[in-house]
């Protein structure tokens, strides 16, 4: 499965559940831009390796809306700690896709240690996270979208779509995002 | 040691800044000196405390929970200061997300361990080339100036520092 076909699943489902949607920094998020750009999608542009905190943070403070997020080997790498919290503070409406091409993929495709002895899933597992599923094809996917709260590691091609750079700003994708996020706070 | 140390309890006075500028979340990596106060926030069912395995963990969790509405705040060590330089500039700074910061300065006058003295020092210049406002009220003022800090950071949509060195908790 390409990254993009699971991004494209996932944002379908996503865009069924009425659910926000954090994505990772890079490639991840100009793909999931160019193929379902919705005001339900936060884009990140820095902060590698954060995506699953910020949905985390997102999902306990607004515990009616679904939170999915989508992140990257690479990424939940240099924050490994953010397993452990997840499994012991992450309420029902938090959802974690990491999508695991075993490489840095916005970078030049440089191997992470998934592709050698690392299993994520595994490490997921022994942080306690109580469900975690591996998929690697798109119909073990959308089954796995169908949990209410999950950490998934789907595996998937390495390599990037060809898709152009976000040009939308950073105030922009934070305001537009923010109105559906915390629709009582009046935006400025 | 004077009145005033025994009269007012560090940890309790930030603890009612907090509340009266409406701080309902908090992420925190301990140092001994936030021991107190982390117990208070713990027991106080209207703050939601996620303890963090990294300080640089906290602000992402923070600026989440500022999406969802909330008012958050990261206690820490100032040694967690150097661990979230990446994610207060590129998440907080880039995309305008306020956040109230109680950080314990150590390396500071007073410290004992040789291992805080380089980012005790660094600190303040550190805030400063992140452009982040910082303020080190005494006791007295403090309950003001976390109130102070929390409308400023939600004012100008950016992060803001309160450092409390050795003197404030009174171990110098």
């Amino acid at each position: 499965m390409k990254r993009i076909e699971a991004i494209a699943i996932t944002v379908e489902v996503a865009r069924a559940q009425g659910s926000l949607l954090i994505s990772n920094l890079g490639f991840p998020s100009r793909e999931l831009h160019a193929i379902g750009d919705r005001p339900e999608n936060f884009y990140m542009l820095g902060s590698m390796g954060l995506a699953s905190s910020i949905g985390l943070g997102l999902s306990l403070a607004q515990r009616k809306k679904k939170v999915m997020v989508l992140d990257g080997d690479g990424s939940v790498l240099m924050n490994l700690g953010t397993l452990a919290t997840i499994a012991n503070y992450a309420p029902a409406n938090y959802l974690l896709i990491i999508l695991d091409n075993c490489c840095y993929g916005s970078t030049g495709l440089q191997p992470t240690c998934t592709s050698s002895k690392t299993d994520l899933a595994d490490m997921a597992i022994a942080a306690g996270i109580e469900k975690v599923l591996k998929v690697d094809d798109a119909q073990g996917l959308k089954q796995a979208l169908g949990q209410k709260t999950a950490t998934i590691v789907a595996r998937v091609d390495p390599g990037n779509a060809s898709v152009p750079v976000i040009e939308l700003t950073p105030e922009f994708i934070i305001e537009r995002f923010r109105k559906i996020s915390c629709p009582l706070v009046e935006s400025s | 040691m004077s009145k005033r140390k025994i009269m007012i309890d560090p940890s309790q006075i930030i603890y009612q800044g907090l509340k009266l500028a409406g701080i309902n979340f908090a992420a925190s990596v301990p140092c001994i000196n936030l021991g107190s106060l982390l117990d208070l926030i713990s027991h106080d069912p209207g703050i939601v405390h996620i303890p963090v395995t990294r300080e640089e963990e906290g602000v992402g969790i923070c600026a989440g929970a500022w999406l969802g509405g909330c008012k958050p705040a990261l206690l820490m060590q100032n040694s967690g200061l150097g661990n979230s330089i990446n994610a207060l500039a590129s998440l907080d700074l880039l995309y305008s997300i306020p956040l109230l910061m109680i950080i314990s300065h150590r390396g500071s006058p007073g410290e004992p361990i040789v291992g805080q003295m380089p980012m005790g020092k660094l600190t303040p210049g550190l805030l400063k080339a992140l452009v982040i406002s910082s303020y080190s009220p005494s006791p007295d003022e403090t309950e003001k100036f976390v109130v102070k800090a929390w409308n400023q950071a939600e004012c100008q949509k950016q992060p803001v520092a309160l450092l409390f060195d050795l003197e404030f908790w009174g171990s110098e």
